[in-house]
């Protein structure tokens, strides 16, 4: 097969010396999907933009050779290159609502690139515009081109994005992180896309994601980033079959999900090390349990073991000592912890009945109320003591909404919390519940100190009679989260994102609260990073009897760490039951709809349920049931009336949806 | 004790706000984080350098506000002192004060810039440039000023350079940038230069009434100081706490806020602080008895000048700190504080204000620059600071009046024009570094480890 | 659209008495009409009787607000306030100190205010925007470290040495145009064009920056980056994506300005003899005529309103997220 892609150790790096990305060597074929995995900061980005020269200010490509097709990329002068760049080869990024024109329809936008690179003019391009709004699956596409960015959802903006970027006929399309940003039902749709149209059009596409379940289902070769360098290359099969670099080893090791449940995960320790700290021996040795003394001199080559995979590792390489210890150490370390806590309390720790968060529209010049955002739209549900309660959904569902009233850090606007069977009102619940928030880096104050940050919340509550006892029980906290016990008197910025997540934890468990409401704390967070956070949160829930209230759109997560789901849309529980009814048996349409969308590692076949659309606003919901214009099993009387809830067998499965109604009436 | 020392309006506010800056220097030293940004402006060359014009200025203007009456020679046991009210800057200039010729003279210039009627030799009445009284009296013949001027200038830069070199061997621990090496040696040799030469001559020249126009010039640099900082004395206070609780409770409060600053900003600014200053006017001519010198009633003026200048100009900050806080207040880190009870005032000290600081600073620094050209426009138009108070402005307007003059009297309207210039400069480009180092969106980088 | 600009005008209303108020305070309150008189008067010499005098000839001997001596409207019409504030709001501004009718002044010197306002607003913004985006074009290069340079020096002279250099140079060493005075028509060429170069001029140091600013925050931003990935030229980039989206921050700090040029410039009309309304407000400033200041802040803060509400408008021109509504 002829190489389409052909790069060679490709160098770039900061104008002030530290090479982000060093020494790439890569090759693709025409119609293939290879794909660049990696954590964040290890140069996968930086890489697709120097093959397309579009680095940013301050970072230039130093070395190595770039060549599409028989064109050698780094000798084309800045005019030819343009010529290349939407032509040739076209990019889709990570921001579809950033990567818009705001000013511009999208139309024009295409359009551009129509006059540009298919000399078009006049009417041939408008009908050629709507020809790939069409063909991306828009809708109305001749409205639609006359639209601007702000007025088409997250989904539809990338679906642009795409058509923007087949305008040009690329031999090559780079998508970077084309669907991290959205939902994961709208990235099954505009993957699905994506796959449809490389058939159709028979281009290469180089994808560059952190999400081994993306690439599981839509490369046929992998080039895994570690610091800047490629550190295993395989198909995909080779990959998921024997992954074989360590890192690799721990990124799957790491992956939360329902077999590992009950274990803990193989965190990777330590942080992904900052550009150019490294100079010799091989990047991953200090975070790797397997490195020996060869790894941290030397740096180990990019070479083929036998079965056709590469890989930059000194343990395959036929030096004595390494074959012994790899051996042994290919084993995942897996310590199965104490059994968990039987969910067997009658009498729940939290109880909520009824909950309802309602914004008002005002409008007009006294500011009426002409509306209500219904945020959260009558919730019920109850956390027993010691047990974890995930609540799952799609952004924009409600679920932070509901977490945050909980902790009345927005007023409810009807029902009741009960904590341990007594009714709470006003403050008083301040000590029993807490919460960890979803971004580290904006939910810890940088102008303080670690032990002014936990002291805080023991200061607002009276905890702790004098300032010796709370730093006593400020050094207990930061041992129990990992922490050494001088970062007391250091500030949030030397610290990384994991690190900053456990000050948040230990900032929660300061004042021993019962509950804590965990929103999304480890979607900020890289694989290896969030597998050590979910470790410390599963320890700490053993030690303390803590109960969580997990708020998540990871079902991998959900699967790994909680006992009983609550599945979220538009402001309502649409399923709720044991972790295991839900996971493996989902009945309501929405539930199994977004079950099937998450891109599995393990390559199982799974019956890919395809939904439409997007969730509408809370503002304006639709009649009836919520999810009914979506839905793929819709019925007459979906549109018409919410179902209650019904529930199975035994109970603890329950669904609201016209199809398991026992008499639709 | 032969003076007693005076303390005006304006002296009491400059030491509060010296105290003010002191305390915020000792509280940044020991914080590790808020040394962070100063480091970086250390590290700009031109920061720096404009630092070090700045704080000849600075010292300059420091000097000019250690104020005093001298005892004026009695005999009997009860002392008397002098009505005029001097400061440690006119003590050290001596002579820059009190040689003061009839009129107008050139820089340099051993005759008045005016023929008056005298009797020469023969006792005939001609009409000539009388010699002046104290610019360049020494020489015998006066064709050797030239010689003359070039000799002390030469004594003076060496003596100054020689300074400089000195100085700057001892501040090398600290400071070892070689841009701010070389412009403290010239700068030194350049006062050098100019205080050897000023001893004997008029530098730059006299004004209508004989005053001297270095001495004029290096007199105003306290009133533009003076405006440029003081303003922000009531700037800071109000913009801070009206634009944080704006942001932070939102409803009513915002509500109040917002309308009186909409209400404060609608009028053009010019319009009402001439509005303000006419009617301050009025209440100070009005009340002959509440000041017991002539340079009190001025100081009063001046003070009351940075008042209007700050009730008319915190607008702006009020609201950039407002948005910030509206942005902040949806912080994490706010909501966490929330969800453990912590009151709203604590909130507001400890979360929200550190973190608009930055803002603040950068206003403050990129203000004064502003404010330093505003008192110039201001004292044109006829509402700055007292005809007798010395500044940039009434330099200006008083040298305006010649234009017409020939040939024309160019010095004091070129002298105000450099000496504004290097001032503004100066603090334009250290207001930049300042900028480019707290700005959180310049450096998102940094700091991330 | 109609119903937006309606609501908009209400809520101008209380800003206005707002303004309306807070002179008559500064005005009336600070200081007695009986200190103004002492003060224009003469402070030592004054009689009683001249005081009541010049009282009675401006109006100011009624009470401020309540006059307990009227019957029915007369309490709160035969008053200061009504006479002096109230009555702005149809713009009878009533009469200065040397008789003539304020709103007739107004009204005729608006023209001369705008000959030079209007030209170098418009120059100018030409002139700056270019040399913001020449600079943008070559930005973190020499020329552009050196038109950053050449704008603070610019930023950092005060107003009134443009002037007096550019009289002086232009006026006096070159003879090119008359140092100052107005006609009007034709002949009104030579003495605006001196001053609107001068406002142009004066003006670059900041404006340039400034724009120069927004340009770069534009250009770091996720869709230029799309635009180039299009292979678009950098100057496409620049003019049809960076100049579309700049406009927005650019217009809020424009347009307001728009309805103020009618007020003109105090330094300038001052010094270069122009019958515009700046010089008619530094001429009352200069005689303390207190009726003339009042009613300058009051049409200029109606203008402002005014462009707050231009400002609005002209973002449903260039971004199409405004919707009013």
């Amino acid at each position: 097969m002829s190489k389409l892609l052909k790069v060679d150790r490709l160098t770039t790096r900061l104008r002030n010396g530290a090479n982000i990305v060093d020494g790439i060597s890569f090759e693709m074929a025409a119609g293939e999907t290879f794909a660049l995995l990696g954590e964040s900061g290890c140069g996968k980005s930086m890489t697709a933009l120097s093959i397309l020269k579009l680095l940013p200010d301050g970072v230039e490509n130093s070395a190595g050779e770039i060549r599409l097709g028989d064109t050698a990329l780094e000798r084309l002068a800045e005019r030819e290159m343009r010529e290349i760049r939407g032509g040739r080869m076209a990019m889709i990024f990570q921001e579809p609502g950033l990567s818009l024109n705001p000013v511009m329809t999208v139309g024009a936008q295409i359009a551009e690139v129509l006059a540009l690179h298919k000399d078009m003019y006049g009417d041939a391009v408008l009908v050629r515009s709507i020809e790939l709004l069409t063909q991306v699956g828009i809708p109305d596409a001749a409205r639609r081109a006359q639209e601007y960015p702000f007025q088409m959802s997250g989904g539809m903006k990338q679906r642009v994005m795409i058509a923007m970027a087949l305008a040009g006929e690329p031999q090559l399309l780079i998508a970077d992180e084309p669907t991290t940003a959205l939902d994961v039902t709208i990235q099954a749709q505009v993957l699905q896309l994506l796959r449809e149209t490389q058939q159709k059009s028979g281009m290469a596409m180089l994808l560059i994601t952190h999400d081994l379940g993306v690439v599981a289902e839509n490369a046929h070769r992998v080039g895994v980033m570690y610091a800047g360098q490629i550190v295993e290359l395989a198909t995909r099969e080779q990959l998921f079959a024997k992954p074989l670099h360590p890192y690799t080893q721990k990124l799957f090791a790491a992956l939360p999900d329902a077999q590992r449940n009950g274990h803990t995960l193989a965190a990777i320790p330590g942080n992904v090390p900052p550009l150019g700290s490294i100079e010799q021996g091989c990047r991953f040795a200090p975070r790797c349990d397997r490195a020996w003394a060869l790894c941290r001199e030397q740096m180990p080559e990019l070479f083929a073991v036998p079965g056709g995979a590469e890989v930059r590792c000194h343990l395959y390489q036929a030096t004595g000592g390494g074959k012994n210890r790899s051996a042994t150490a290919t084993e995942l370390k897996q310590t199965a912890l104490a059994a968990r806590p039987e969910s067997n309390s009658q009498n729940p720790l939290l109880q909520v009945e009824d909950l309802k968060v309602h914004f008002p529209i005002r409008k007009g010049l006294l500011q009426r109320v002409v509306g209500q955002v219904r945020a959260v739209d009558g919730v019920s549900l109850s956390i027993a003591q010691g047990t974890t309660l995930a609540l799952v959904g799609e952004s924009g569902c409600g679920k932070t909404t509901l977490g945050k009233a909980l902790l009345r850090l927005n007023q409810p606007t009807s029902g009741q919390v009960y904590f341990e069977g007594a009714l709470i009102e006003g403050d008083a619940h301040r000590n029993m519940m807490q919460m960890v928030f979803q971004d580290p880096y904006a939910s810890l104050n940088p102008k303080m100190r670690i032990a002014e940050i936990l002291e805080e919340g023991m200061a607002a509550l009276h905890i702790g009679n004098d300032s010796a006892e709370r730093q006593a029980h400020i050094d207990e906290l930061l041992d129990k989260v990992g922490l050494a016990r001088d970062s007391k008197w250091r500030y949030p910025h030397e610290f990384s994102g994991g690190q900053r997540q456990r000050i948040a934890i230990a900032r929660a468990l300061a004042v021993s609260p019962r509950l804590l409401v965990c929103d999304e704390p480890t979607s900020a967070l890289d694989v290896s990073v969030q597998a050590q956070i979910l470790n410390l949160l599963r320890s700490l829930q053993q030690e303390l009897g803590l109960s969580y209230l997990f708020i998540t759109h990871n079902l991998a997560v959900v699967e790994y760490l909680a006992q009983e789901v609550c599945v979220m849309y538009l402001g309502r529980i649409v399923e709720r039951g044991t972790t295991q009814e839900v996971m493996r048996a989902p009945r309501h349409p929405y539930t199994q709809a977004l079950l099937s969308a998450v891109p599995r590692i393990d390559g199982a076949g799974r019956q890919y349920v395809s939904l439409g659309g997007e969730q509408p606003s809370p503002a304006n919901p639709p009649q009836g049931c919520p999810f009914a214009p979506r839905c793929p099993q819709a019925m007459a009387i979906c549109s018409d009336k919410f179902p209650a809830m019904t529930h199975a067998k035994g109970g603890t499965h329950g669904v609201r949806c016209h199809l398991y109604s026992a008499e639709p009436n | 004790m032969s003076f007693m020392p005076v303390i005006l309006w304006s002296d009491a506010l400059v030491f509060l706000l010296i105290a003010a800056i002191v305390a915020a220097a000792v509280h940044v030293r020991k914080r590790e984080h808020l040394m962070l940004p100063w480091k970086r402006v250390a590290r700009s060359s031109v920061a720096l350098v404009s630092m070090l014009v700045l704080s000849v200025f600075l010292v300059i203007g420091l000097l000019d506000t250690l104020h005093y009456r001298a005892a004026l020679p009695q005999n009997g046991s009860e002392k008397v002192y002098s009505p005029e009210v001097l400061s440690a800057f006119d003590a050290l200039v001596g002579p820059l004060r009190t040689h003061t010729e009839k009129t107008y003279s050139a820089p340099f210039a051993l005759h008045l810039y005016a023929k008056e009627s005298m009797r020469d030799a023969q006792d005939n009445v001609v009409r000539e440039y009388p010699r002046l009284q104290y610019g360049g009296t020494h020489l015998a013949d006066e064709a050797e000023r030239d010689m003359d001027v070039l000799q002390r200038a030469l004594v003076g830069m060496l003596a100054g350079t020689l300074a400089g070199v000195m100085l700057s061997w001892l501040l090398r621990r600290r400071y070892t940038q070689p841009a701010l090496t070389i412009a403290l040696v010239l700068l030194a040799a350049l006062i050098g230069t100019i205080m050897n030469l000023s001893a004997a001559y008029h530098v730059l020249g006299t004004d209508k009434v004989g005053q001297d126009v270095l001495y004029l010039s290096l007199k105003s640099i306290r009133t533009g100081l003076i405006i440029g900082t003081l303003t922000t004395l009531v700037t800071l206070p109000l913009a801070l706490f009206l634009g944080v609780a704006a942001g932070y409770f939102r409803g009513w409060v915002d509500d109040v806020i917002q309308y009186i600053y909409t209400v404060l900003s609608s009028i053009p600014s010019v319009l009402l602080i001439a509005a303000a200053v006419l009617m301050m006017q009025v209440t100070i001519d009005t009340h002959p008895d509440w000041f017991d010198t002539s340079a009190s009633r001025a100081d009063m003026r001046l003070v009351a000048l940075c008042l209007i200048l700050g009730l008319t100009s915190w607008t702006g900050l009020c609201r950039l700190l407002r948005g910030e806080t509206l942005k902040l207040r949806e912080m994490e880190y706010i909501q966490a504080a929330q969800a453990f009870g912590v009151s709203s005032m604590r909130i507001l000290s400890r979360h929200i204000m550190p973190n608009v600081m930055h803002i603040i600073l950068i206003a403050l620094v990129m203000d004064f620059s502003a404010l330093v050209l505003a008192e110039a426009v201001l004292s044109y138009v006829g509402v700055g600071v007292d005809p007798s108070m010395i500044s940039f402005g009434t330099m200006i307007n008083g040298a305006r009046l010649e234009m017409g003059r020939e040939p024309m009297v160019w010095w004091s309207l070129a002298s105000a024009f450099v000496f504004m210039l290097v001032l503004v400069l100066a603090a334009n480009l250290f207001a930049d570094a300042v900028r480019d180092a707290f700005d959180p969106r310049l450096n998102r980088t940094e700091g991330q480890a | 659209m109609i119903a937006y600009l309606i609501r908009r005008i209400l809520y101008a209303i209380p800003i206005l008495i707002g303004v309306n108020l807070l002179t008559f305070a500064l005005f009336f309150v600070v200081n007695t009409p009986d200190d103004m008189a002492r003060m224009q008067l003469g402070i030592k010499r004054v009689t009683p009787e001249a005081i009541d005098k010049w009282k009675q000839q401006r109006g100011y001997d009624k009470p401020l607000f309540l006059n307990t001596a009227a019957d029915s409207a007369g309490i709160f019409t035969d008053t200061i306030f009504w006479h002096k504030s109230a009555s702005m709001f149809v713009f009878d501004f009533g009469y200065s100190d040397d008789g003539r009718s304020i709103s007739y002044e107004i009204a005729k010197r608006m023209g001369p205010s705008l000959a030079i306002a209007l030209p170098t607003f418009l120059i100018g913004l030409v002139v700056y925007v270019s040399f913001a985006l020449l600079m943008t074009l070559f930005r973190a290069t020499a020329l552009d470290m050196a038109g950053v340079a050449l704008c603070v020096l610019l930023m950092s002279i005060s107003g009134l040495f443009y002037i007096i250099g550019g009289q002086f140079l232009v006026s006096k060493l070159w003879h090119l145009v008359p140092i100052s005075g107005y006609a009007g028509g034709l002949d009104s060429f030579k003495f605006v064009v001196l001053p609107i170069i001068i406002g142009v001029v004066g003006g670059i140091g900041s404006s340039s920056r400034w724009y120069r600013t927004i340009f770069l925050d534009e250009i770091g931003k996720d869709y230029v980056r799309t635009a180039r990935a299009k292979g678009l030229s950098e100057l496409r980039v620049l003019f049809t994506h960076v100049l579309k989206n700049a406009m927005i921050p650019i217009l809020t700090g424009v347009v307001v300005v728009i309805p103020l040029l009618f007020m003109g410039s105090l330094l300038t009309e001052s010094f270069f003899g122009i019958p515009g309304l700046g010089s008619y407000t530094i001429d009352a400033i200069n005689a303390q005529d207190f009726s003339v200041v009042r009613a300058m802040v009051f049409l200029g803060s109606v203008l402002y309103i005014a462009g707050l509400i231009l400002t609005d408008l002209s973002y449903t021109v260039v971004d199409p997220r405004v919707r009013l509504s």
